[in-house]
């Protein structure tokens, strides 16, 4: 997996630039801050967090002050401000989802994962927390993967337990 | 069965296909719209249907439509809000998982209607699988030419793009949702002006929710007296439900506005009663942010008469017996459930989602969640429930957006209405460690209307 050290600034790639310009292309001349929250996200499904140096980069390329990118990527829960497991497990936590059980999959988590919320399992390819309702009550207990945010419904124990191992074997 | 407007063809395979799609008779609303009616002609059938904004608020969308400038040479723009992030509530996922172009049918008509060139989708960030979804089907309408430049040779131009969030509940906020979508923080802006006269980069805007946009589709293709026609009184149409909790049959159903609310929980056709052959103890009937009620209350007025799915029956009793329509997120809490337990989680959900403009909401909501986990973990004081009450009336009312009054409502109804439950935690602090305090009297018939202390 790809790791990134804060203090090796990241490159981006002529693809990823291409997909930046794509995107800044929707806003009106002028209003190309916009396309902030969004090329953000393509930083992180590419480094699978948001390292400092990237939102320098980024800052420089929408020509706005860094401040400007830190305010957001600080603001938003989406944006992992430091390296997680390459798979990071993301469960609802929220009330509709605990009246079904999200509260043993997370007690589950930690105990199969042996590492607690926000930490890296030692081989770099879990890390998990609890996250706020992720509309989908109705189907809960949830989680969900990103940077894919692949879904998985009503979840057990022994569901969660297979979804590790395929994960692990992929 | 009940008319469904939305999901008629939610379950025939590929409709999420253009080509299904229109095989079912989509974008004829487009066809009818841009080739037959005037954009003021279109404002007015949504007027006459009496269709109310399906996000929560409940305002009349045919007016909110009326109020947007229209300034000489200035871009108007049109922003569908699909941030759905109120607990209980997740019908806008389901729509554009499996309907995508009905949310895009309805966009195009609706930018129509209100002149805008350039329209955006803001989904919450967590959507991705959805977002990705909508953008494949935006491509496959701008290639069959219902989107683009010169749409069905009417010389109407649109472009329609879709904007991911980062994750932030007060970005469902219409002002908040602009200001992410400019590249912000989702700090709620100070209103006045409202979005219709500065909205978007400062221009006239409209923010919908998605159900509101989609349920535009049909209210032009059948027109806006028939789909008034359908539902009670003021509540007119059809509405999506998205229900959760301890139910046989948790999911999304779209029901005629007016279904009694006993009929939605118990029967077949929808949620098919409480799961594990439980009993019902409470419900939030509108998403997190509306009063919670006891059983009782849920299925009958204060005077005995049935409660009603509308937004007047629901609501009807004012905070002191009735709650909310809200976003129609209606979770049900079998006699297990622990209100003190939810109070509780609901608190750190919006202490965690306020964004810190407003003192009472950043402060209150911080304190309402210590208190009530002080209480849930059996440490808590009788003052502390004069405390909780205490805060919440100074968080109500005073802050930029209602988030505030989101927060505060949940703790409020939950007093009010399960006071005992919290005493008992106070009183049997080993107790209510092990076990809850049960269904009590919460289904009991009413007796007569409780008295109200507050305010």
């Amino acid at each position: 997996m790809l790791k990134v050290e804060e203090q090796t600034p990241v490159v981006f790639s002529s693809d990823l630039l291409a997909k930046f310009d794509d995107v800044i292309s929707r806003y009106p001349e002028g209003k190309h801050k916009s396309a902030l929250l969004p090329l953000l996200h393509l930083v992180q499904a590419e480094f699978l967090w948001v390292p400092t140096s990237a939102m320098d980069q980024v800052a420089e390329y929408l020509n706005i002050q860094p401040i400007e990118v830190y305010e957001v990527a600080t603001f938003y829960t989406m944006y992992f401000l430091k390296p997680q497991g390459k798979y990071a497990l993301e469960v609802c936590r929220t009330g509709p989802c605990c009246l079904v059980g999200a509260e043993k999959i997370l007690d589950h988590l930690e105990n199969k994962l042996g590492v607690k919320e926000g930490e890296v399992t030692s081989d770099g390819l879990f890390s998990f927390r609890g996250v706020e309702c992720l509309a989908a009550c109705g189907f809960g207990p949830v989680l969900q993967i990103s940077p894919e945010y692949t879904f998985y419904e009503n979840l057990t124990i022994e569901s969660v337990d297979k979804l590790i191992e395929d994960l692990k074997n992929k | 069965m009940s008319r469904k407007l939305l999901l008629e063809h939610i379950n025939v395979p590929d409709i999420n296909t253009l080509e299904v799609y229109r095989q079912k008779g989509g974008y004829r609303a487009v066809e009818k719209a841009l080739k037959t009616l005037t954009p003021e002609e279109i404002v007015e059938e949504v007027k006459k249907s009496g269709l109310r904004g399906r996000g929560g608020a409940g305002f009349p969308t045919g007016m909110k439509w009326s109020f947007l400038a229209k300034p000489e040479g200035v871009a108007r723009y049109l922003v569908c809000n699909a941030d759905e992030s109120e607990p209980g509530t997740f019908k806008d996922r389901y729509l554009m998982t499996y309907i995508p172009h009905a949310l895009i049918e309805g966009m195009i008509v609706s930018s129509f209607a209100l002149g805008a060139k350039v329209s955006y989708i803001y989904v919450r960030g967590e959507m991705m699988p959805q977002i990705r979804i909508l953008e494949k089907a935006i491509a496959e309408a701008k290639a069959a030419g219902w989107l683009g430049k010169n749409i069905l040779g009417t010389g109407y131009d649109l472009e329609l793009y879709v904007q991911p969030g980062g994750g932030a509940y007060i970005c469902g906020e219409e002002t908040a949702l602009l200001e992410s979508l400019e590249g912000k923080r989702g700090n709620p802006r100070i209103k006045p002006p409202f979005p219709a006269i500065a909205g978007l980069y400062g221009c006239p805007t409209v923010v919908n929710n998605v159900e509101s946009i989609a349920a535009v589709v049909p209210i032009i293709n059948d027109g806006g007296d028939e789909y008034s026609k359908i539902g009670i009184g003021r509540s007119t149409g059809t509405k999506l439900i998205s229900a959760s909790g301890n139910l046989v049959k948790p999911g999304v159903y779209e029901i005629e506005l007016g279904l009694p609310v006993e009929e939605f929980i118990y029967s077949d056709e929808y949620c098919g009663g409480i799961a594990n052959g439980k009993k019902l103890k409470a419900t939030v009937a509108g998403g997190s942010s509306v009063p919670v009620l006891p059983a009782n209350l849920t299925l009958k007025l204060a005077n005995g008469e049935p409660r009603l799915m509308s937004y007047e029956s629901l609501s009807e009793g004012g905070f002191a017996t009735g709650t909310m329509m809200g976003s129609g997120g209606f979770i049900a809490f079998d006699e297990d459930q622990c209100i003190v337990r939810n109070t509780w989680n609901f608190s750190r959900f919006y202490h965690h989602e306020s964004c810190g403009q407003c003192s009472p909401c950043r402060e209150g909501t911080g304190w309402m969640e210590k208190v009530l986990h002080k209480i849930e973990h059996g440490h808590g004081s009788m003052d502390d429930v004069d405390l909780l009450w205490d805060i919440q009336r100074k968080i109500e009312g005073n802050t930029i957006c209602p988030l505030g009054d989101a927060a505060a409502w949940p703790v409020a109804s939950a007093i009010r209405h399960f006071r005992d439950e919290f005493e008992w935690h106070i009183k049997e602090p080993v107790k209510s460690q092990q076990q809850n305090y049960g269904l009590a009297n919460y289904a009991n018939p009413i007796e007569k209307a409780p008295v109200t202390e507050e305010k």
